[in-house]
């Protein structure tokens, strides 16, 4: 197998062609702001624009919300389920798997069709629009990105679960008198470290250039703003495309180091 | 019972975020404006521009999952088996897992700062090779051939991979017997390792076309909104009932998800053939 192959080769450079110059072109472009000049400039300027600062930090704040909600949710239950109920290993694999049925675009309809107006039960009113206010908006836009990151969190937590003896050590700590808080809290978290936080990055790397759920629920988030800079300005976009790759792609490549390539993908295309 | 209640909370999160807003959809789609069951929005689909959003979506997944799937496989056999060094193969393996996730708005500018009207490479067949792709050729960034392009680039480090472990689980055993046996290496692919390959092959394509099918992100911020497919589509829809019927809507989403059920049925289908030959 170790003989010189033309093919290989030319497919493989073929390949990494096609994938280096749309990285080599924004970068390129990002540095040309100035006429006949390499130079920062165009991200200088994308840097001063305040809502730069404020759709990105927002864009932050909404990753991390997600990302503890989805660990909350997430890791009761499938302790529990590997637990004491593997009966309903496949109920939940399958709702774990229906956001690859439902896109996002699908999703976000979905959520506004029903919280769009009071939501009601046989003609009682439960609680009102959920989209009429902004702080609501954001209960239904981080629900969004929960739903969308299910199946990387679920599976990464279920695959860190399966590979630790759970019932041995909950009879343990059961044994020393530990109650369920206490084992979930000092037993199961510390042990699935990095299972979490290889489905944290991925995390965040779907929400903070998403674009669908926030536009859909106008909510000012950093998607949608690069997405209107992109319509009015030519170089910042290239700029803070950049900036993003370098973070989003910073996030992966230590998902990628930490878990020895185990492959991952997400639905936010 | 009690034991029921640690899972509670899950499911009453699906129950709100997954299960109510999706059946609602389902069942506004066979609703008209009064609430009254009927089957006209469904019927209705066939009205302009749907039916064509849903072939132009239908033609440019198949597109991309095809070439993306047969081009993915070429380069996930050069990494696996074909003799690229190792340490070019893990660096591209990582890649591959990031490329994957990139999508939406930065990879639209990462296309349109390449081969954009004023995009790197244009410019560069221009001056260099004098070839105007725009104005001599047609070409745009911002239509079918361009959308697919840019798509490529989650699609094909998405087929490497799926497929680079399942070239690696083709025993070297079975190469050695056809060796023995006299066959060639054309043999060996064609009668062996392909018929073991074919599920895992076809049913990574399949998930290739769901991932184009059900893109929005990508497409709206290369094309503005401006190309005929099921996600705008449905944007256009929720942003300001273009089509004057929100139960039209509904259908159309319904429409959408039956697609995407059918391909994951189909997927899972394929992929348990291929967990007889390859674990």
């Amino acid at each position: 197998m170790k003989r010189f192959s033309f093919w290989s080769w030319l497919w493989f450079i073929l390949g990494v062609l096609y994938f280096f110059i749309p990285l080599y072109s924004t970068l390129d472009f990002s540095l040309r702001a100035k006429r006949g000049e390499i130079g920062f400039l165009a991200y200088t300027n994308a840097f001063s624009d305040p809502r730069f600062v404020d759709s990105f930090l927002y864009s932050n704040v909404m990753a991390v919300l997600t990302i503890l909600i989805s660990f909350l949710l997430v890791v009761p239950t499938a302790y529990w389920v590997n637990l004491r109920l593997p009966q309903l290993r496949s109920a939940i694999e399958f709702i774990t798997l229906m956001p690859f049925v439902i896109p996002a675009i699908i999703l976000v309809f979905g959520l506004i069709k029903t919280y769009s107006r009071p939501f009601e039960i046989f003609g009682l009113e439960l609680f009102p629009a959920l989209t009429s206010t902004s702080t609501s908006s954001v209960a239904l836009l981080v629900a969004g990105y929960v739903v969308l990151s299910l199946p990387y969190v679920y599976r990464s937590v279920d695959n860190g679960l399966r590979a630790m003896d759970v019932r041995t050590l909950t009879e343990a700590a059961e044994s020393l008198g530990a109650n369920g808080f206490t084992i979930l809290w000092s037993v199961i978290f510390p042990n699935l470290r990095t299972a979490l936080f290889s489905g944290a990055l991925l995390t965040f790397a779907i929400v903070v250039g998403e674009l669908t759920l926030a536009t859909f629920l106008g909510l000012p988030a950093f998607g949608p703003y690069l997405a209107l800079l992109g319509n009015h300005k030519a170089y910042e976009p290239s700029a803070l495309t950049i900036v993003s790759l370098a973070l989003t792609w910073g996030a992966m490549g230590l998902i990628q180091l930490l878990t020895r390539g185990t492959a991952q993908t997400s639905g936010t295309h | 019972m009690v034991v029921w209640l640690g899972v509670l909370p899950f499911f009453l999160f699906a129950l709100a975020f997954l299960f109510i807003p999706s059946s609602s959809l389902f069942i506004g789609s066979f609703q008209n404006e009064a609430g009254e069951f009927t089957l006209n929005n469904l019927f209705d689909l066939a009205t302009p521009p749907i039916p064509e959003s849903f072939i132009g979506s239908i033609e440019i997944s198949t597109f991309t999952a095809l070439f993306g799937g047969v081009f993915g496989f070429l380069l996930a056999y050069a990494v696996t088996l074909g003799g690229i060094p190792n340490w070019l193969r893990s660096p591209f393996m990582t890649f591959c897992g990031v490329a994957s996730n990139f999508a939406g708005v930065p990879l639209a500018f990462a296309f349109i700062s390449s081969i954009g009207r004023q995009g790197l490479v244009t410019r560069f067949l221009e001056d260099y090779l004098n070839l105007k792709i725009y104005d001599d050729y047609g070409f745009t960034l911002y239509g079918f051939v361009g959308l697919s392009l840019t798509y490529f680039y989650f699609q094909f480090p998405l087929m490497v991979l799926v497929m680079a472990p399942a070239l690696e689980g083709l025993r070297r055993e079975w190469r050695e017997a056809c060796e023995n046996l006299g066959a060639s290496g054309w043999q060996y692919w064609y009668y062996v390792a392909l018929p073991i390959l074919l599920p895992s092959l076809l049913g990574t394509m399949i998930l290739l076309f769901g991932n184009a099918f059900g893109a929005y992100a990508t497409a709206f911020a290369l094309t503005n909104g401006r190309i005929n497919l099921v996600t705008i589509q449905i944007g256009a829809q929720i942003r300001g009932d273009v089509l004057h019927n929100q139960n039209l809507g509904y259908a159309m989403a319904l429409g959408m998800v039956v697609i995407m059920t059918v391909c994951l049925i189909g997927y899972s289908w394929l992929q348990r053939q291929t967990e007889k030959w390859i674990k």
